[in-house]
C-alpha cells in the first residue's frame, strides 16, 4: 500500500513562483507595485524635482551660464514688473475662464443630467464630446477665422449695423485690439469653447447623483424653486463644480497655444515658459515660471478640499 | 542640463578664441548605403510633397546612400539632436552653427574633397558663421533675407524705409499704420530696431545689431515699446501671418520670401522689398557630425547639395537663395535670375546675418547684453512694459 504525499511534485519554475508568492505574498506585491511605483518615483516626480532644483539655481548675469547654487534670486525676478504682469494675467484668465465655463455649463449641463432622455441623451454626449475628437489646433484655427477683422462675425456685424457693439468692445481699455482675434476677449472666448466641455461632463456627473427624493422634500416643505436650487441641487453639485474647475482652471493656467495665436501676443506663463527655455538658455527662470501653477493648483485644491469637494471620493 | 553646459562651453570657447584643431577626412571611400541628415521642414525633398520637387531620389541612385531625414523646427532642437548623436550631417543656421563648432559636435570639413567647392559664392566661402580661424567647419547650404512684406492696394509705390513698422504714421491710403502692422514674435526682432536705430541715429554708433551695448540695447527696446502701440499682435508663425494678412487687414510686415511668394501665388497684392536701412537674414550650412558613421555618404552629399538640381530648384521651393549663384542662370533646375532677384539674391550686402548675442563682443568682455536678456526684455516689451 503506497500513500501519496499531501502536496503534490512541482511541475515545474511556474508551480515553484506559484509556491513562492502564496508563501510570501509579499513577494508578489512588491514585484507587482515597483515598476509603476518606480515610474512615479523616477519618472514622474523625478523631472519635477529637477524643476524645482533648477528654479533655486540663478542665471550669470554677464556670461548667461547658469550658477549651480541655491538662491532665491531667480523667484525674486518672478517679481520684476514685466514677470509679474504675466503672472497676474495668466491667473486672471484662468480665473475668468473658469467663471464662465461654470455659467455655461451649468444649465447645460442640467438639462441634460434631468431632462434629457433617450436620443436626446445620446444627442447631447454626442454634442459635448464630439469638439473633443477634432484636433485641438484646427479648432483654434478656425476660430482666428471667426474672430477676425475681416471674418465671419465681422461680417456679420457689418451686415446687421451692430459693428458698433464690436467696435465698443473693443475700446475698453486694456482689451483693446484691432479685431476681436487681437484682443484678449478672443482669448477668452476661444479659451472658454475649448475647455467647456471639461466643465460639462463632471458637472452632468454630479447633478445626476442629486436624488429626487430630496427635490421632492424640498418642494413638500414649501421651498420655491429657487430656494431648492440655492440650498439643495447646488450644494449637492458642488463637488462637480470644483472637478470641472480644476480642469478649466489649470488647463487655462498651462496653455501657451491659445494665446499665441489669438490675442494680442502678450505672454503667458507658458508662452514665457517656451521662449526662456530655448536659445536663450534660461532654464532657471523658466522653472521658476513653471513652479507658480503648480503652487497655484496647490493653493486652489486645499480651498476645494475645505469646500468638501472630494468628500465623495 | 546638456544643452546648457554646451551653451556655457560654447561661451567660453569664444571667449578665449578656441578651436580645437580636430582630424579631418583625407579621402572619400566606398558608400557607406545611407547618410543621416538632420534638418529643417522643406529642406530635403524627394518629391513626396510636390511631384516636381525632388533632389533626393537622384543622388539615392547615383551614390548608392539611403537619405534619411530628421526635420527639427529650432534651431535648439537641431543642436540637441546633434548631442545626442546618431546623425552625419545638420543644415544648420547662424544661432546654432557656432554652438555646435565650440561644443566639438562638428569636424572640419576637407574642401579639396568636394569639387563644387570653388562654385560657392566667394561672400559665403569664409563666412563667419561656419569658419573658425581659417578652419571650415560646414558647407553654405541656403540663405535668405528677413524682407519688408506690403500690400500693394495700400503702397502704390514700395516702402523706402522700414519706418513703416516702427513710427506711427499716415500710410498712402491716408489711415493710419495702427493696428495695421506687424513685427516678429522672437527676441531677435531687437536687431531689426538696432538696424533701423544705425542708420536714423548714427550718434549711438552701432556697428552691428548684434552688438548692443547698454545704452544702444535701450534706445532699441524704446523703439520696439513705440512699435507695440502699433502692432495689434506679433507673428511667429508663417501660416498665421499669411492668414492676418488675408483676414485682420495686415498691410505691412518684416517677413520671409517664403510667405512673400505664397501669398503672391494666390493671387493676393503682396510684394516684398528691402528698404533704405537693410535687413536682417538667415544663412544656413551643412556641417557633419564629429562622430559621423557614414562620413563617405555625408561627402557625396556635400558635393551633391552643391552641384545638383537641389540648389535652383530648393531656391525656387523655399523662396531662399542658392550657396551657389550660378544655379540661379545655369538652367540646372527651376530657378532663374528672375526668381533669384525676387528672394533677394542681389541685396546680399545690405543683409546682416543673424548671429547668437554673447555678452563678449567687439566693444570689449562683458560690453554687449547677451541673448537672454533679449528674450526676458522682449517678453516685457510685448507685455507692454
Amino acid at each position: 500500500m503506497t500513500t501519496a504525499s499531501a502536496i503534490l511534485p512541482a511541475r515545474g519554475l511556474a508551480d515553484h513562483l506559484t509556491a513562492v508568492f502564496w508563501r510570501h505574498p509579499r513577494v508578489l506585491l512588491a514585484l507587482l507595485l515597483t515598476p509603476p511605483l518606480l515610474w512615479l518615483g523616477v519618472v514622474y516626480l523625478g523631472s519635477l524635482a529637477a524643476l524645482l532644483l533648477q528654479s533655486f539655481y540663478s542665471i550669470d548675469e554677464f556670461s548667461g551660464v547658469v550658477k549651480e547654487e541655491f538662491t532665491l534670486k531667480t523667484y525674486g525676478e518672478l517679481l520684476r514688473p514685466s514677470n509679474f504682469d504675466i503672472l497676474v494675467r495668466t491667473v486672471t484668465m484662468a480665473a475668468l475662464v473658469t467663471l464662465a465655463c461654470a455659467i455655461l455649463a451649468f444649465p447645460i449641463a442640467y438639462y441634460a443630467a434631468r431632462y434629457a432622455k433617450g436620443h436626446w441623451k445620446a444627442a447631447f454626449y454626442l454634442g459635448v464630446m464630439l469638439p473633443l475628437w477634432s484636433s485641438y489646433l484646427v479648432k483654434v484655427y478656425a476660430w482666428k477665422l471667426i474672430l477676425a477683422k475681416e471674418g465671419i462675425l465681422g461680417w456679420a456685424a457689418e451686415r446687421t449695423h451692430t459693428s458698433w457693439i464690436i467696435d465698443g468692445l473693443l475700446s475698453i481699455p486694456g482689451l483693446e485690439g484691432s479685431s476681436l482675434s487681437t484682443s484678449p476677449i478672443g482669448t477668452f472666448a476661444v479659451f472658454v469653447y475649448i475647455w467647456l466641455p471639461y466643465m460639462i461632463l463632471p458637472m452632468q456627473a454630479a447633478l445626476e447623483r442629486v436624488p429626487n427624493s430630496m427635490l421632492e422634500a424640498s418642494a413638500d416643505l414649501g421651498a420655491t424653486r429657487a430656494q431648492t436650487l440655492r440650498t439643495v441641487i447646488l450644494p449637492l453639485a458642488l463637488p462637480g463644480v470644483i472637478a470641472g474647475s480644476i480642469f478649466t482652471f489649470s488647463l487655462t493656467l498651462g496653455d501657451y497655444i491659445i494665446p499665441q495665436i489669438i490675442g494680442n501676443s502678450a505672454n503667458f506663463i507658458g508662452m514665457a515658459v517656451y521662449q526662456l527655455q530655448g536659445t536663450a538658455g534660461n532654464i532657471p527662470l523658466a522653472a521658476a515660471f513653471a513652479v507658480v501653477p503648480i503652487a497655484i493648483m496647490l493653493i486652489y485644491l486645499a480651498i476645494a478640499r475645505r469646500m468638501g469637494a472630494f468628500d465623495a471620493l | 542640463m546638456k544643452r546648457l553646459r554646451l551653451m556655457g562651453t560654447a561661451t567660453l570657447a569664444l571667449l578665449t578664441g578656441l578651436s580645437p584643431a580636430l582630424a579631418q577626412v583625407t579621402e572619400i571611400g566606398a558608400p557607406e548605403g545611407q547618410v543621416n541628415i538632420v534638418a529643417w521642414p522643406g529642406y530635403i525633398e524627394r518629391g513626396e510633397t510636390d511631384k516636381a520637387f525632388d533632389w533626393v531620389t537622384k543622388f539615392e541612385a547615383a551614390s548608392g546612400c539611403k537619405v534619411n531625414v530628421k526635420t527639427a523646427n529650432t534651431s535648439d532642437e537641431m543642436v540637441a539632436l546633434m548631442n545626442e548623436g546618431g546623425f552625419d550631417l545638420v543644415t544648420a543656421s547662424g544661432d546654432a552653427s557656432l554652438r555646435l563648432v565650440a561644443g566639438d559636435r562638428v569636424q572640419p570639413i576637407n574642401t579639396d574633397l568636394i569639387p563644387s567647392w570653388s562654385t560657392v559664392d566667394d561672400r559665403l566661402k569664409d563666412a563667419p558663421w561656419h569658419t573658425v580661424e581659417g578652419v571650415h567647419y560646414g558647407v553654405p547650404y541656403m540663405w535668405g533675407p528677413n524682407v519688408l512684406m506690403y500690400n500693394t492696394e495700400v503702397f502704390k509705390e514700395p516702402p523706402t524705409s522700414w519706418n513703416v513698422v516702427f513710427e506711427e504714421m499716415n500710410l498712402p491710403d491716408g489711415k493710419s499704420n495702427k493696428g495695421r502692422v506687424q513685427a516678429y514674435d522672437g527676441p531677435i526682432h531687437v536687431a531689426d530696431a538696432a538696424q533701423y536705430l544705425m542708420f536714423h541715429k548714427p550718434e549711438l554708433k552701432i556697428t552691428s545689431p548684434y552688438e548692443l551695448n547698454e545704452d544702444q540695447y535701450k534706445a532699441a527696446l524704446d523703439l520696439l515699446r513705440q512699435q507695440r502701440a502699433l502692432v495689434s499682435r506679433y507673428w511667429h508663425d508663417a501660416f498665421i501671418q499669411m492668414d492676418d494678412f488675408k483676414n485682420e487687414g495686415v498691410v505691412a510686415s518684416g517677413s520671409w520670401p517664403f510667405q512673400v511668394n505664397l501669398l503672391k501665388s494666390e493671387g493676393l497684392p503682396i510684394a516684398s522689398t528691402i528698404p533704405q536701412e537693410g535687413a536682417t537674414g538667415w544663412a544656413d550650412t551643412t556641417m557633419m557630425h564629429v562622430d559621423a558613421a557614414n562620413p563617405n555618404c555625408s561627402y557625396l552629399w556635400m558635393e551633391h547639395s552643391l552641384a545638383s538640381n537641389l540648389q535652383a530648384d530648393l531656391s525656387v521651393w523655399f523662396g531662399a537663395n542658392p550657396a551657389v549663384p550660378a544655379a540661379c542662370t545655369d538652367g540646372r533646375g527651376m530657378a532663374t535670375a528672375e526668381s533669384c532677384t525676387a528672394n533677394g539674391l542681389d541685396d546680399f550686402d545690405k543683409i546682416r546675418f543673424w548671429t547668437t548675442p554673447v555678452s563678449k563682443c567687439s566693444q570689449g568682455d562683458g560690453a554687449c547684453v547677451p541673448y537672454y536678456r533679449w528674450v526676458s526684455d522682449y517678453i516685457g516689451v510685448i507685455g507692454g512694459r
